[in-house]
C-alpha cells in the first residue's frame, strides 16, 4: 500500500463519530459605529502610517515627489492599464525602492487589506519593494474577517494576501523592529467618497 | 546522546536567576498583550467555541477532507506528496532537491519540518538550508534548537544575539542594538532571499473546498522566498485541514491574537496555484498524528493551531526554558504531543506542570490541555515509565491517604519531628526543601483543632 492509503485508512479507522459544523451566529461578531477610525487605528498601530483627509491630493503629491527622486518605483494604481511586470525576476526587483498598489478590500479590526494577485501584478512586488503603499476605498472597509471573505474571491486568482503593516520582528529579546524582511515602510491612502 | 529529564534541564536553566526572571516575566508581558486583544472582542468566547466544534468536526470527517483538499490542490497545479513519517517527509523533499539540481535553499518557520529533523537530514547529504526567520536564523547559526514554537530565540538575550552576529556576520562587537542587528541580518539574508532556487515554508491552514491553502508571517520571509524561487514545498501535518474557506475569518481571527496579542500577522498569504513556470509541492505528514487520532483521551490535541498562548501561560514553561522540554514542541501541548511520538522518552513531559489549567483556558481551540497532562501520567505509570523512587513514593502515599488511622498517626508523627527535628526534613536530600523554607509544622491537625472547636 502506498503512503496516502495507509495514511488514509489509519485516519479513516481511527477518527471519532462523526460531529456536525457549527452554526455560527454571526451576527454576535462586533459591528464599529466608526469602521474607517478603527482601520486606521489598527493600522497605525501596526507601525503604518495613513492619510485620510484629503487623501487623493496628498497621493498625488506623494508619487510626484517619489517619482522625482530617480528611484525605482513602480505604479500599479491603474490596473489593468498599468505596466506589466509579471516577467521580472527576483535579482531585477531586488532595486526596488516604491511600489504603489490598490487594495480590494479593508478590515476595520486589525487594519489587513487583501491584495490579489492581479493587483500586484507579479507576486514578489508587495514583499520585496522597500516602501510600499496601499491605496484603499473607504466603502471597501468592512467590521470583521467574517464579513473579508464574505466579500472576496480569494481564489479568483493563483495567490492572494492580506497585509496588515509594514514586516516586523520582535525576535531580539521581544523588541520590536519595523523592517524585518518585507517593506519596511507602509503608507496607507484611504480615499473617500468624496476627496 | 543522553537527554536531560525536564526537571534537570530546568534544574540547568534557573541557575542564572535574573535571566530567569527576565524569561519569565517577558513571556507574562506577551500573555497579557495576548489578554488585552481578547478583552477588545466580546464574541471571544464564541469565536473558541467554533474554532473548537470546526476542529472537531474536521477530525471527525479527516480522511474525506484530506482528499478533497488532494483533488482540488492537484486541479490547481499543485503536486501532492503522502509522508507516513518523518523519514518519508525528508527523503520525498531531498529527492525534489536532488531531481532539480538544486543548492540555494530557503526556509521560512516550519515546525513540522523542525519535528522531522529536516535540516540534519539534508545536512548529512550535503545540503544547507537556511533558516530566515530571525528567530531561527539566530539559533541555526548558534546550532541549537528553537525554545518556543513562536518565538525561536526567546532564551537568548541581546547579547548572545550580538556575539553570534559578530562571529558569523561580522556586526561590531558589542552593538547590542536590535534594531541594528535585525537590520544587518535583513541586508544579509536579503542576498539570500533573490539567490534562492528553492523554498520550503510550513502551512497554518489547508482548505479542503478549495485546495488553497494558508501561511502567516510578520517578517515576510516566507513571501520572500516563495515568490523568488522556482520551487516551492509546502510541508503540513494531516490535522492542518479545515472543511471551508469561511472558516478561515474565525482561525485568523484567533491566532495572532493568541500568540502575540496583535490582532492579526502581517501577512496572510493565501496559496492557491504556483504562479507561471513555478512548481508548487505540498507533502502531507502523518508522523503518528493518525495515532493520536485514534486515543479518544488525546486526539483533541490535533486542533492545536501552534499559538503557544499555552507556552506564554504556563508557570513551568516560564521558569523552565523551551529547552528543557528536549522536543520540537515545548510547553503545555508538547507535552501531551510528545508522549504520543514515543512515550518512554518523553515520560517526564506530563509531569512538568502544576496541573494549574490555565492552558486550557487560553487555548483558542479549547484543548483540555491540564487533564490530558494527567490522563498522560496515568498512561506512563501504567507503562512503567516513572522511576522506581517516585513508583515507590506515590504508593507508599496512596496507602497512607486511603487508611484514616494511619493518615493520622503519620500526621502526628510528622508534625513532632517537624518541630523537635527540622533538620530531619531541612536538608538536601529532601527535594521539597531545594530553593524552598519547609512550612512551620502546626500543633495539631485541623480534624483535632475541629473536633475541639466544635464540642466548645
Amino acid at each position: 500500500m502506498s503512503s496516502r492509503e495507509l495514511i488514509l485508512k489509519a485516519v479513516a479507522e481511527n477518527k471519532p463519530d462523526l460531529t456536525a459544523l457549527p452554526e455560527m451566529d454571526l451576527s454576535l461578531t462586533i459591528r464599529y459605529a466608526n469602521k474607517i477610525e478603527q482601520f486606521i487605528d489598527k493600522l497605525k498601530s501596526a507601525g503604518a502610517t495613513t492619510c485620510h483627509q484629503d487623501s487623493k491630493l496628498v497621493l498625488q503629491n506623494d508619487l510626484t515627489e517619489v517619482k522625482a527622486q530617480g528611484k525605482f518605483i513602480i505604479d500599479l494604481l491603474d490596473i489593468p492599464h498599468s505596466k506589466d511586470w509579471g516577467d521580472l525576476h527576483a535579482s531585477q526587483l531586488e532595486s526596488l525602492d516604491t511600489c504603489y498598489l490598490r487594495a480590494e478590500l479593508g478590515v476595520a479590526e486589525n487594519g489587513a487589506m487583501w491584495i490579489s494577485e492581479k493587483q500586484m501584478s507579479n507576486r514578489l512586488i508587495p514583499f520585496i519593494c522597500q516602501h510600499l503603499v496601499i491605496v484603499i476605498n473607504e466603502e471597501n472597509i468592512v467590521n470583521t474577517m467574517h464579513e473579508a471573505y464574505q466579500r472576496i474571491e480569494t481564489t479568483a486568482d493563483g495567490f492572494g494576501v492580506f497585509i496588515a503593516g509594514p514586516s516586523k520582528t520582535a525576535d531580539i529579546e521581544q523588541n520590536l523592529v519595523i523592517g524585518a524582511h518585507g517593506s519596511r515602510s507602509l503608507r496607507v491612502y484611504v480615499m473617500g467618497a468624496v476627496s | 546522546m543522553i537527554v536531560k529529564q525536564h526537571a534537570e534541564a530546568a534544574q540547568e536553566f534557573i541557575k542564572d536567576e535574573a535571566r530567569t526572571d527576565w524569561h519569565d516575566e517577558t513571556l507574562w508581558f506577551v500573555r497579557h498583550k495576548r489578554d488585552k486583544a481578547v478583552n477588545t472582542l466580546p464574541e471571544w468566547e464564541s469565536l473558541r467555541e467554533w474554532a473548537s466544534q470546526i476542529k472537531n468536526h474536521t477530525l471527525s470527517n479527516l480522511d474525506h477532507y484530506l482528499k478533497n483538499f488532494e483533488e482540488r490542490a492537484i486541479s490547481n497545479g499543485i503536486i501532492v506528496h503522502w509522508a507516513s513519517d518523518a523519514e518519508e517527509h525528508n527523503r520525498i523533499i531531498h529527492k525534489i532537491i536532488a531531481d532539480n539540481k538544486i543548492d540555494k535553499i530557503v526556509k521560512s518557520k516550519s515546525m513540522l519540518t523542525e519535528e522531522c529533523h529536516l535540516n540534519d537530514y539534508l545536512k548529512s547529504r550535503g545540503v544547507k538550508i537556511l533558516d530566515t526567520d530571525l528567530g531561527e536564523y539566530i539559533v541555526q547559526l548558534r546550532e541549537e534548537s528553537p525554545s518556543h514554537i513562536v518565538l525561536p530565540a526567546i532564551h537568548l538575550k541581546r547579547q548572545d544575539v550580538s556575539a553570534t552576529f559578530h562571529e558569523h556576520l561580522k556586526t561590531e562587537e558589542g552593538n547590542f542594538d536590535p534594531q541594528y542587528l535585525a537590520s544587518t541580518a535583513r541586508h544579509h539574508l536579503r542576498e539570500r532571499f533573490v539567490e534562492s532556487e528553492l523554498a520550503i515554508t510550513g502551512v497554518n491552514f489547508a482548505i479542503a473546498e478549495t485546495g488553497s491553502f494558508v501561511v502567516c508571517t510578520n517578517e515576510g520571509n516566507a513571501d520572500m522566498g516563495v515568490h523568488a524561487a522556482d520551487i516551492h514545498i509546502a510541508c503540513m501535518g494531516i490535522e492542518k485541514l479545515i472543511p471551508k474557506t469561511e472558516h478561515l475569518g474565525v482561525f485568523l481571527r484567533l491566532l495572532a491574537r493568541s500568540a502575540t496579542g496583535q490582532p492579526i500577522t502581517t501577512y496572510s498569504s493565501h496559496f492557491n496555484k504556483p504562479r507561471q513556470g513555478q512548481q508548487m509541492h505540498v507533502v502531507i505528514v502523518d508522523n503518528g498524528r493518525s495515532r493520536q487520532l485514534g486515543r479518544p483521551d488525546f486526539r483533541n490535541s490535533l486542533k492545536c493551531i501552534r499559538c503557544a498562548a499555552c507556552f506564554n501561560t504556563c508557570p513551568v514553561y516560564r521558569r523552565s526554558g523551551g529547552h528543557s522540554y528536549h522536543s520540537t514542541v515545548a510547553g503545555p501541548i508538547g507535552s501531551i504531543l510528545n508522549p504520543n511520538l514515543d512515550m518512554k522518552a518523553n515520560s517526564d513531559l506530563p509531569f512538568a506542570s502544576t496541573l494549574c489549567g490555565s492552558c486550557t483556558n487560553v487555548c483558542p481551540v479549547k484543548i483540555d490541555i491540564h487533564d490530558q497532562l494527567w490522563k498522560w501520567r496515568q498512561q506512563i505509570v501504567a507503562n512503567g515509565y516513572v522511576t522506581s523512587g517516585k513508583k515507590a513514593g506515590m504508593n507508599g502515599m496512596a496507602w497512607v491517604l486511603s487508611n484514616p488511622k494511619l493518615y493520622r498517626l503519620s500526621g502526628t508523627i510528622v508534625r513532632w519531628v517537624m518541630r523537635k527535628f527540622p533538620l530531619v526534613v531541612n536538608n538536601r536530600l529532601n527535594v521539597w526543601y531545594k530553593q524552598r523554607e519547609m512550612p512551620a509544622a502546626p500543633e495539631k491537625s485541623f480534624r483535632d483543632w475541629f473536633k475541639e472547636n466544635q464540642e466548645t
